[in-house]
């Protein structure tokens, strides 16, 4: 019988011992009873040593208090297509990604363009942890406390003129980086976009980070867009390029799908994927499934920006 | 040499098996059960449909019998995938279930797939053989429907990457093109 250690943990780590029991709970409910307090592979690959704390993060606004999904599970568990189409292929081979030097170009309707260095771009804010649902458009989803920060606040800085209507972002194009490139599962490089008002709503945010620490490569490091009202496909991750724009810019999986995926993206559990139902979710780490809140559950925040649309039309 | 193919046949669900008490099956168990019972399915449905073909092109004249027992552990697959589906999907929400089965073409086809598979499995023994005699070909014929289904019900549910329901779509089409060139030589030898 195979009994493994659990590695030491410092106290300083976050805890997820509840989510490791009701884990448990789970198999012994759904398979062979489980006696083994082995932990999985991927957690101890995924060492948090590996991901150095972030100093100076002040809790932020708009936190969900629910159960956070376990770190090992958020940084396993990946859609990040530049790295491989399966789940675990990102962890498996982000490691090729080289997030230092990173720089981003901030172009379009700006009264300042210019390339910018990370440090430089992050380090005028104060880095924030919101504690946010992700809803997949698969129809699973986590609780990911992020570390980032407002994006409204950082496009402030970089004077948007009158004409800018929407915010177009763009991922690192490198296939010698990003092995997933070298072939067109979608075109690349990865661009998303949002409406001005979306990129500036206080909720949405740059990250940085998650679970306190440094943001590891599968989960879209440096730095990557969280805009928690929508299907995860929106956060586009590796960020090299911010541009405002007057027209609604492409975006990857609408390019891909467009009967399928849209531009706006809203989590709306009454308009289905035409393949499958979004109605409910499957919350990475429960056994049953939950039903599917509109906007994510962030409808009072966001509702707002859409009323008088037909949210069937615009999806 | 039926108890090795079945061992082997089995591999893959005990791995499940292990992989489930050790708590190794990924942040969403679920899926990978669902997804590992749904590949195999598929491909020893494939691998039963080539045993004629490797008989006759590669002269192994004694694993004829491996046809029924590649396609009973297809079966078999395709009963965990379903029941899978059934319960820890829809946890035996029926009108979901029909929901499902009657607008999203992919589970149309992979529930028709399963459908046929049902007869084929019921009538495998060598007294249904017997019973059908001649009819008994044609019904299992079934089978290259089946992984047709099969095949379009993995193309139809990837998002964007189609490399391994296309690499599945592959065998297929090679065992129909096989299958299809010699019935029209034995037609030809028949009739001409």
């Amino acid at each position: 019988m195979l009994i493994r250690q659990a590695p030491h943990i410092s106290t300083s780590e976050i805890t997820d011992e509840g989510l490791v029991l009701r884990r448990r709970e789970f198999l012994r409910g759904a398979a062979a009873a489980a006696g083994v307090a082995a932990l999985p592979a991927g957690a101890r690959a995924a060492a948090k040593e590996n991901h150095p704390l972030l100093p100076n993060v002040k809790p932020g606004a708009f936190g969900t208090d629910e159960e956070r999904t376990r770190y090992s599970d958020a940084i396993s568990y990946n859609n990040f297509y530049e790295f491989g189409t399966r789940k675990g292929d990102p962890a498996r081979n982000a490691g090729s990604l080289r997030t230092k030097p990173w720089s981003i170009a901030i172009e379009g309707e700006v009264d300042k363009p210019g390339r910018i260095d990370l440090e430089d771009l992050i380090a005028p804010h104060t880095l924030e942890e919101r504690v946010y649902r992700m809803r997949c458009v698969e129809a699973w989803s986590m609780v990911i406390p992020w570390v980032g920060v407002p994006l409204g606040k950082l496009l402030e800085r970089f004077a948007p003129t009158s004409k800018a209507k929407y915010v177009a972002f763009q991922t690192l194009l490198d296939p010698m980086q990003m092995p997933g490139q070298r072939r067109n599962v979608l075109d690349w490089p990865y661009v998303e976009g949002l409406r001005m008002d979306e990129a500036v709503h206080p909720l949405t945010i740059l990250s940085v980070g998650m679970y306190g620490r440094v943001l590891p490569n599968q989960n879209g490091a440096p730095i990557r867009l969280v805009v928690p009202w929508k299907y995860g496909f929106k956060g586009i991750k590796s960020i090299v390029k911010i541009r405002l724009t007057e027209k609604q810019p492409p975006t990857s999986w609408n390019l891909s799908a467009g009967y399928e995926y849209g531009f706006y993206a809203n989590v709306n559990p009454n308009v289905d994927h035409p393949r499958w139902s979004q109605a409910r979710e499957r919350r990475i780490g429960d056994f049953l499934k939950r039903d599917t809140l509109p906007f994510n559950g962030y409808a009072d925040q966001v509702a707002s920006l859409y009323t008088g649309m037909d949210l069937r039309k615009y999806f | 040499m039926q108890a090795a193919a079945v061992s082997v046949g089995l591999l893959p669900i005990a791995g499940v098996s292990v992989r489930a008490m050790l708590g190794s099956l990924g942040a969403n168990p679920i899926e990978e059960i669902t997804h590992v019972t749904g590949e195999w399915t598929l491909r020893w449905l494939l691998v039963s449909l080539s045993i004629t073909p490797l008989r006759r092109l590669g002269g192994f004249p004694r694993i004829a019998p491996l046809r029924r027992t590649f396609g009973l552990l297809a079966f078999f697959y395709s009963c965990l995938h379903f029941l899978t589906w059934l319960a820890l999907d829809h946890f035996f929400d029926w009108p979901e279930i029909f929901e499902d089965i009657l607008e999203r073409r992919f589970v149309t086809v992979g529930f028709l797939g399963f459908s046929m598979m049902l007869p084929l499995a019921v009538t495998s023994t060598k007294a249904m053989m017997r019973r059908l005699g001649r009819r008994w070909n044609t019904l299992h014929r079934l089978a290259y429907t089946a992984a047709i289904c099969g095949v379009l019900h993995y193309i139809w549910l990837v998002k964007a990457d189609l490399a391994a329901p296309l690499a599945h779509a592959a065998v297929l089409a090679t065992l129909l093109g096989y299958r299809a060139h010699v019935h029209r030589n034995q037609t030809r030898t028949t009739t001409g």
